[in-house]
């Protein structure tokens, strides 16, 4: 993963991706054009400003002339799918990408705005975030949490940014008085800000990923689902999309009781709110009672389940499609014990999730094992 | 909403099953064409939508020397020496050895057609009487790499594959870092 | 690359009609196709443990991550869905996405939808594909997408010296074969003076060596071996996937010879243990966008000689008929060409033509085993699925 920032006018996206690319590679010890026999790249045109833009992805990845697909989706999505080709036995090793080139969109409202009904959404000219506000309320109300719930959120992922060197440039821990209504009751500080950056993650079947590392870290448990695409008929107080995903990924991965098998989740807080929705959807807290666990210091850096202890989107930068690879890294450096200063101690297992942001009600869960 | 919609469902399974046809064959494919003024007459009603998507994009170490050169009067490649490949347009890395690149190499401004068209369309397909001549060219000393352009001051019965060219280029005063600095590439007679 | 260990078949297809301009939405569009599919391997969408669509570009449909929009058309509402994009590959392409969810292991069953509404942009689809050119140093020559087919085409015929009248031999024989299908945009025969006489519009194209813009889908249903069994006497088995995508540089490339192609043909070749293509395939139905694209991948798959396949389809080898039957459903060319949804096409065709269920389409005499190729992006990427019955 490249460093997170604000903006990389320095380099084209191409530039961005082949250097995390050649960090990747390195990390695995191996040669991607000897070694790599498929590999999965994760975009959306409007993202990129380019119509069909798997045609640009090979060549950075090391993947010219070789097995290269995109997956219109979330990293997170790819590495579900680099784990289902190793599964069918016919792949040994499969290199996932996901980037984010943020700040090369003049604006992002419009490409939002795109992304929404044409026919009965559209024409109502809200912006996209509408959304969000809709659900934050929705939550908020079923729930019981609060704004301020949502606040301690924001700060607490913003504090753990602090101890992650990969976190885009830190924006202060409190929020500021005054912050700015965007659309009721979701404000400006319960958005997590854009970010570029680029990631590349190799997997490998048990044999090859054990002659290349004595500490592999195992994928234990993939699962993703979508719910209806339609506001008018989907559940806006909860992430059903979330609760399926990881009811799939917590089945093969053999878990029962999340909050006493996992040690440590990194999980979608694209918004504030949606930290403790899919807390919940993971079920890492009761129903309604993520704001609780919140407020006994569960989920912080020391508590006894952390949640985002990178900082989350919050507090590392919000990078688009490549959110949930960065998700998945920050478990696997997790368990690897090599997190640093936000290193959550003993991790064995973690979980890691991700959104693909409004308007959709699509996700993705990944179990991580050492 | 999200759960009645999943108990209605369940309601409606032994339907289903009675409906459920014994088919082996294709059925009568379903679909409803229109034709063209349909939706000008109001025949069928549409929502239209202009979308604003503007792009800034960074043009990186590579085609930012690039197009920095084109201002210049100059066609750039970058050299992997592992492969001694010269690649243009330049890029920082050689994609077959997958590492970075080792040179800039500024490269002539001739080449040879590699292959080309002649387009009597538009963009978005408006019929043009002059068309356009795009082509490939392969810049001399690049091992057969290029890059596409248009070819001008010839006519399209004169065009032939491996026909030398050379750059027409714009006025200096008036390029702009673009691949337009290079007007065309004309046969060198 | 390994073989892989669990089989997976097809149990179940279905199509809309393909047309330039489709009263029914998106989603519709992929209800149809997918309702059909279901019903004609009798299941249910509870039957589906997951789906896989592939649609191409969303400036087609003005719609930012389209996946997303078209998921519930597509039967996934509430299931694992996921779409997957290699441009005009992507319609055998989500076969194959599919097949890796069954082979996998982790379901037993995929819905794999292809859908396409091109008619929805204006003022003509194809002013979408001028984003598809290099935003840096392309975009501002104004290209049409046409251009890096006449530029592929060029330099295929150049080199190997083939006369204009063979490759619009292979409009002729597409359109001829469409006339049998049910789904065909505009069946109608045409004559080689037709196609000869037809505008041109960048020049070696021609109005009618190209395949129709249109608006369609198709869907196919896909089983594990247990279930399959279960589902049909006559599952048809995805025996050999393979994919393979060229350097972003094309223009560094030399554009006669599609070497990705070959490259997923030999892929899913040797999983499906064919050493011999000519000999031991019976039938392909290779993606012809435009005519001379059908020859150019005939040659990819390596089913002739480079430069040989205008000849065997001067001599009549690729009819319905010949020794090795090519496009026998009409191919895009005759049925139209709604990107996603064409390549989808040629996978129904090769389940439908396995089964003896190709109707008026079948290919006399017995067919066992045949490829299905699609390629797209800036002629980069192959993507071929082998099937047996």
């Amino acid at each position: 993963m490249t460093q997170l920032s604000r903006t990389t006018p320095e380099v084209s996206y191409k530039e961005l991706i082949f250097e995390a690319a050649v960090k990747a590679y390195a990390d695995a010890g191996i040669d991607p054009r000897r070694d790599v026999e498929s590999f999965v790249c994760s975009s959306e045109d409007f993202y990129e400003g380019t119509s069909i833009f798997d045609e640009y992805v090979p060549d950075q990845v090391g993947g010219a002339l070789k097995p290269v697909c995109t997956i219109s989706a979330d990293g997170m999505y790819s590495v579900a799918t680099a784990y289902m080709q190793i599964l069918t036995g016919a792949f040994d090793v499969v290199a996932v990408e996901a980037h984010s080139k943020a700040s090369d969109i003049v604006n992002i409202s419009p490409i939002y705005d795109l992304a929404l009904d044409p026919v009965y959404i559209r024409p109502l000219g809200l912006n996209a975030n509408f959304i969000a506000g809709l659900e934050m309320n929705a939550y908020l109300h079923s729930t019981g949490a609060t704004h301020g719930h949502c606040t301690s959120v924001v700060e607490k992922n913003r504090r753990n940014a602090l101890s992650n060197p990969v976190a885009m440039s830190a924006s202060g821990v409190t929020p500021r008085n005054g912050s700015k209504m965007l659309s009721y009751p979701l404000s400006d500080q319960d958005v997590a800000p854009l970010a570029d950056g680029a990631a590349v993650v190799v997997l490998a079947a048990e044999d090859a990923a054990r002659n290349l590392r004595k500490d592999p870290i195992w994928v234990m448990g993939t699962g993703w689902a979508s719910d209806s695409p339609s506001l008018e008929t989907r559940d806006l107080e909860k992430a059903t999309y979330a609760e399926l995903a990881s009811k799939q990924a917590y089945r093969q991965a053999g878990i029962r009781n999340p909050t006493h098998e996992i040690q440590v989740a990194e999980i979608d807080d694209t918004y504030s709110f949606k930290e403790l929705q899919h807390a919940e959807a993971l079920g890492l807290a009761g129903q309604s009672r993520a704001h609780r666990m919140l407020e006994q210091g569960v989920y912080e850096l020391g508590g006894a389940l952390p949640v985002n202890p990178s900082g989350g989107s919050i507090g590392m930068g919000h990078t688009l499609e490549m959110s949930g690879l960065v998700r998945v890294i920050e478990v696997v450096e997790q368990l690897r014990g090599t997190a640093g200063k936000h290193q959550v101690d003993g991790a064995q297992v973690g979980v890691a999730q991700t959104w693909r942001g409004v308007p959709t009600g699509s996700g993705a869960v990944v179990v991580l094992g050492r | 909403m999200g759960r009645s919609h999943a108990d209605r469902n369940r309601g409606r399974d032994a339907l289903i099953g009675v409906i459920m046809l014994n088919k082996t064959m294709p059925n009568e494919p379903q679909g409803t064409g229109l034709k063209e003024g349909d939706l000008e007459s109001g025949k069928v009603l549409a929502v239209s939508y202009q979308p604003k998507a503007q792009y800034a994009w960074a043009t990186g170490i590579a085609i930012g020397r690039f197009l920095a050169g084109l201002k210049a009067g100059e066609i750039t490649g970058t050299r992997c020496d592992q492969c001694g490949r010269i690649a243009v347009p330049p890029r920082i890395f050689c994609e077959w050895c997958f590492r970075r690149s080792d040179t800039w190499v500024k490269l002539p401004d001739t080449g040879k057609v590699n292959t080309f068209s002649v387009s009597y369309i538009t963009t978005d397909t408006t019929r043009v009487k002059t068309p356009k001549i795009p082509a490939v060219i392969e810049i001399d000393s690049a091992n057969n790499a290029g890059f596409l352009h248009l070819l001008g001051e010839v006519k399209p019965d004169e065009v032939k594959l491996g026909m030398r060219v050379k750059a027409v280029w714009v006025d200096p005063t008036e390029r702009k870092g673009s691949i337009t600095d290079i007007k065309y590439f004309k046969p060198i007679r | 690359m390994m073989i892989p260990k669990k089989r997976v078949a097809v149990v179940g297809a279905g199509m809309t009609k393909f047309m330039r301009r489709a009263q029914e939405t998106g989603k519709e569009l992929a209800f149809e196709a997918a309702r059909q599919a279901l019903d004609s391997a009798e299941m249910r969408i509870q039957d589906i443990e997951s789906v896989a669509l592939g649609s191409a570009p969303d400036a087609f449909d003005g719609v930012h991550m389209k996946g997303e929009y078209l998921l519930d058309g597509a039967g996934a509402w509430q299931k694992p869905y996921s779409r997957s994009f290699v441009g005009g590959g992507s319609g055998v392409f989500s076969a194959i996405h599919g097949w890796w969810h069954v082979a996998s292991g982790l379901f037993d069953t995929c819905l794999v939808v292809g859908e396409e509404k091109m008619s929805s942009c204006l003022p003509h689809p194809q002013t979408a594909f001028l984003t598809i050119f290099d935003n840096m140093i392309e975009r501002p020559l104004g290209p049409n997408l046409i251009w890096i087919f006449a530029l592929e085409m060029q330099r295929y015929m150049q080199r190997h010296k083939i006369p204009k009248e063979q490759i619009a031999q292979v409009a002729v024989k597409n359109k001829r074969n469409a006339l049998d299908h049910p789904s065909a945009q505009i069946p109608q025969a045409f004559t080689l003076q037709d196609i000869m006489n037809s505008e041109v519009l960048a020049w070696p194209v021609q109005r009618l060596d190209i395949s129709p813009v249109s608006d369609g889908a198709c869907a196919v249903v896909l089983a594990s071996e247990d279930v399959a069994r279960k589902i049909t006497d006559s599952p048809v088995w995805i025996d050999g996937v393979g994919w393979n995508l060229d350097t972003t540089y094309w223009t560094n490339r030399d554009l006669y010879f599609p070497r990705y192609v070959a490259n997923a043909a030999r892929m899913a070749y040797r999983m499906a243990g064919i050493t011999n293509p000519p000999k031991q395939i019976d039938f392909a139905e290779p993606y012809d966008p435009f005519d001379y694209k059908e020859l150019h991948h005939m040659e990819g798959l390596l089913l002739c000689r480079k430069g040989e396949a205008p000849k065997l389809t001067a001599e009549g080898v690729t009819e319905r008929d010949g020794k090795l039957p090519i496009c026998p459903s009409g191919g895009l060319l005759g049925v139209g060409n709604p990107i996603a949804a064409a390549g989808l096409m040629k996978v129904c065709e090769l389940f439908w033509q396995l089964r003896g269920e190709a109707g008026k389409r079948q290919i006399p005499g017995d067919v066992r085993t045949a490829v299905a190729q699609a390629w797209g992006d800036l002629m980069q990427i192959g993507t071929v699925v082998v099937m047996r019955s």
